[in-house]
């Protein structure tokens, strides 16, 4: 059981920024729901906005290193062009995947919407956090503002699930090596 | 608790403007790039070589998202915007993001996808 270093920025890429957040979602988004004056109590409001705003940055830093890393570090080992005359393409994913017409898709349609559409999780998820810094506790009462800046986070969360299903499923076909 | 409207709405209006025209830039960029894949303007996106053009779409984008960010920030810092119009405008821009980085949009332009 072990892992070289290109499987660990791998990990750290994915399965720990990427991961982190989309298992952040649920609650992020059901907390800028139910930060409403006839919910909560004014107390409640003030920590619970403060609270709400601390994670939704944690989640857009890590969104954000979740793209670049994926983007700086992995993605060139992912694009990398094997040398004239490599038979054994397994340790160049894109030349791998598209030298059949069974895995080509995984290029084709995956990779190319994976790479783009990731980076649009990012710009959504920091205005989310902008937003919910910046009215803290009178978002309870901003109910417009809070509808589309949670209809962002929603952009956010989508984008980034299409990217990071796309990725896991295009390791699983030709992982980085 | 604070006066509930004591905070103008305009810097939260300017953030979600701008993040809709970082999107829809990524879009635009990302379309043409892959329409005209061998224009100057591809060979221009290359900021970084072992990304390939990606670097440039992406960077062109976040660079354009701050800067929008910035000036809307700036210029609408203390008003009350009608601010249902602008999140409609923010996400049909959204919506051009995610269609311009959609690769079976790229294929009603051209066909196949071209490797750089």
């Amino acid at each position: 059981m072990s892992m070289d270093y290109r499987e660990v920025w791998t990990v750290i890429h994915g399965m720990i920024f990427g991961l982190i957040f989309l298992l952040g979602f649920s609650g992020a988004i059901y907390a800028l729901h139910s930060l409403r004056q006839d919910w909560q109590t004014q107390q409640g409001l003030e920590r619970n906005s403060r609270n709400i705003k601390i994670y939704l940055w944690v989640l857009a830093v890590c969104v954000w290193a979740a793209v670049l890393t994926g983007t700086y570090i992995v993605y060139p080992w992912y694009r990398a062009t094997p040398p004239q005359g490599t038979y054994d393409l397994s340790a160049y994913p894109r030349y791998f995947l598209i030298s059949s017409a069974a895995t080509e898709g995984w290029h084709e349609f995956g990779m190319e919407w994976k790479e783009h559409v990731a980076f649009l999780a990012p710009i959504a998820a920091t205005v989310t956090a902008y937003a919910a810094s910046y009215f803290g506790p009178r978002l309870a009462w901003r109910t417009q503002e809070r509808r589309a800046i949670m209809i962002f986070f929603i952009f956010a969360f989508a984008t980034a699930a299409a990217a990071g299903l796309f990725g896991a499923l295009i390791t699983k076909a030709a992982p980085i090596q | 608790m604070e006066n509930k409207m004591d905070k103008p709405n305009g810097p939260v209006a300017a953030a979600l403007l701008a993040g809709g025209i970082g999107c829809a830039v990524l879009g635009v960029v990302t379309f043409a790039n892959q329409v005209m894949p061998t224009s100057a303007f591809s060979q221009w996106l290359v900021w970084y070589k072992p990304v390939g053009a990606l670097a440039g779409k992406s960077s062109v984008a976040i660079i354009i998202f701050l800067l929008a960010w910035a000036v809307l920030g700036l210029l609408w810092r203390r008003q009350e915007m009608r601010f249902g119009r602008i999140a409609v405008i923010s996400f049909v821009l959204l919506a051009v993001g995610l269609i311009g980085t959609f690769p079976p949009f790229w294929l009603l332009f051209i066909s196949p996808i071209p490797l750089p």
